[in-house]
């Protein structure tokens, strides 16, 4: 059976930091940083905003977003790598809040930044086999970046929520196929108890990022008989701008086609929640009919391939809650030393 | 506070979970299990408020409890829900944003923990609705 997006809806902190006021602090050649990564800021969540209030956010807005009944929900599957217990799940947090519980199915997915996408995929699954009737597949993150590390230019906060279900009257993007690439890649990861996680610097592109990508990507284009002119957008996981503009250039992907879904200039990174929010961006475009491709990259790594094509219900689902681009507007800029303490980089005596 | 307490209110805080007496039309958060004008009478109905309120009273709060020193300047107010009922809030937003008056929406925030190694309390604050 065919499943498909029911809602969505994202949430983004209002708080930015410039990627010229952290090199500012550390020293580095802030032109020179934001043209390579290509991000110019990133948002930094609130004193009491964390992976579970980001979700919880994101969950409420995709269920205004269609207006549905909480309690169909069967399964809720938050993906994150900064979950705010190491045992407790947040999914749990997410369901009372959003009021699912008690009948439901709930856990948390851990897989660098494709965490998200890994949930949409067990979700895909019990919604096909009729074990439930929608799946809410969440990815959310406040990323941590250590001070100083070139990951502290692009870690950023946000979140994104999917609702996945069978029923064609509802569904406003069709799931036609997904595909994963994984292998044993040790380019990026956190111990446990450690507040910051390593990478392995070049490493995490080559062997990382774009073998992975490229391969869930050809993958599924290989399985659905598909070249990338068959698709109208293609969104790819965004660590920084320039990976997912020169994966697509790899794959044969025009800059026009990645363009709508490209919000890590004025974003950062989001983890969890980044491969999806390019592709809640793009749906906020989106007409009936067009079709999107998108892949999500997780460091350890795999990466998730997955084709949408739009349906007429996309329609109904507009104006109902705010798009990406109105969240990206107005920010509330802070200089480093309130994005330290935002962070909890500083501890009180 | 202890894990047991929170959780036993945990619902209300959640999802601004109240009561409704059929009888008088009054409107109870937190939520009451007898109302106070019907006694007998009254017929409680559980109620979710959709938490859309205005500001009736605020502080400025800059010397704060133990646990909550690095949130200082922040604000303590009274919110009004539209259904009537007034409850005591944060507004995250700017010391100098705020006003009376002041139309509020709630979200879903962390309210406070038990230390580094104790549980986290969530429930709702609330922001400006525009």
């Amino acid at each position: 059976m065919k499943t498909g997006i029911v809602s969505y809806g994202a949430y983004i902190p209002k708080y930015r930091i410039k990627v010229e006021e952290i090199a500012r602090v550390w020293g580095d050649d802030a032109e020179s940083l934001s043209k390579g990564l290509k991000v110019d800021e990133k948002s930094v969540p609130d004193i009491d905003e964390d992976a579970a209030t980001i979700a919880v956010e994101s969950a409420r807005s995709a269920i205004a977003r269609c207006n549905i009944d909480p309690t169909r929900i069967g399964a809720v599957y938050t993906g994150s790598e900064s979950h705010p217990y190491a045992v407790k799940p947040t999914s749990t947090i997410v369901a009372e809040a959003i009021g699912a519980t008690p009948q439901l199915t709930a856990a948390d997915f851990e897989f660098a930044c494709k965490a998200g996408t890994a949930a949409v995929q067990a979700c895909m699954g019990l919604a096909a086999s009729k074990q439930i009737d929608l799946g809410l597949a969440i990815g959310s993150d406040v990323s941590q970046g250590a001070p100083g590390d070139a990951l502290e230019y692009t870690a950023a906060a946000g979140g994104v929520s999917m609702l996945i279900g069978t029923n064609p009257d509802e569904i406003i993007a069709n799931i036609e196929d997904t595909y994963s690439f994984t292998t044993d890649t040790p380019d990026f990861w956190r111990r446990e108890g450690m507040p910051y996680p390593e990478h392995g610097g070049r490493f995490t592109g080559e062997p990382g990022y774009f073998k992975h990508v490229t391969g869930a990507a050809e993958g599924l284009m290989s399985k659905l008989n598909t070249t990338p002119k068959d698709y109208d957008y293609a969104v790819f996981h965004q660590p920084n701008g320039k990976f997912p503009s020169r994966v697509a250039k790899m794959l044969g992907f025009t800059t026009e086609q990645i363009l709508p879904g490209l919000v890590v200039p004025k974003l950062g990174n989001t983890y969890s929640g980044s491969c999806l929010m390019g592709i809640a961006a793009t749906l906020d475009q989106a007409k009936p009919g067009d079709c999107i491709f998108a892949t999500a990259f997780g460091s350890g790594a795999g990466a998730d391939a997955f084709s949408f094509e739009v349906t007429e219900n996309i329609e109904k689902s507009r104006n109902k809650v705010a798009t990406i681009e109105e969240m990206l507007q107005n920010p509330t800029y802070i200089d480093y030393s309130i994005y330290a303490k935002h962070k909890d980089k500083l501890r009180r005596a | 506070m202890s894990v047991a307490r929170f959780w036993r209110k945990q619902v209300q805080r959640y999802n601004l979970v109240g009561t409704h007496c059929k009888s008088c039309d009054e409107y109870f958060y937190p939520p009451r299990n007898m109302c106070p004008t019907c006694r007998r009478n009254g017929k409680i109905e559980s109620y979710k408020f959709n938490g859309d309120g205005e500001v009736i009273s605020f502080t400025v709060i800059r010397t704060a409890a133990v646990g909550f020193e690095h949130q200082t300047p922040y604000i303590l107010a009274i919110v009004q829900l539209k259904e009537g009922p007034k409850l005591t809030t944060q507004i995250s937003c700017g010391i100098d944003e705020i006003y009376l008056g002041m139309k509020v929406k709630p979200v879903f925030r962390k309210l406070g923990d038990g230390g580094e190694k104790g549980m986290i309390y969530y429930g709702t604050k609330f922001i400006a609705a525009e």
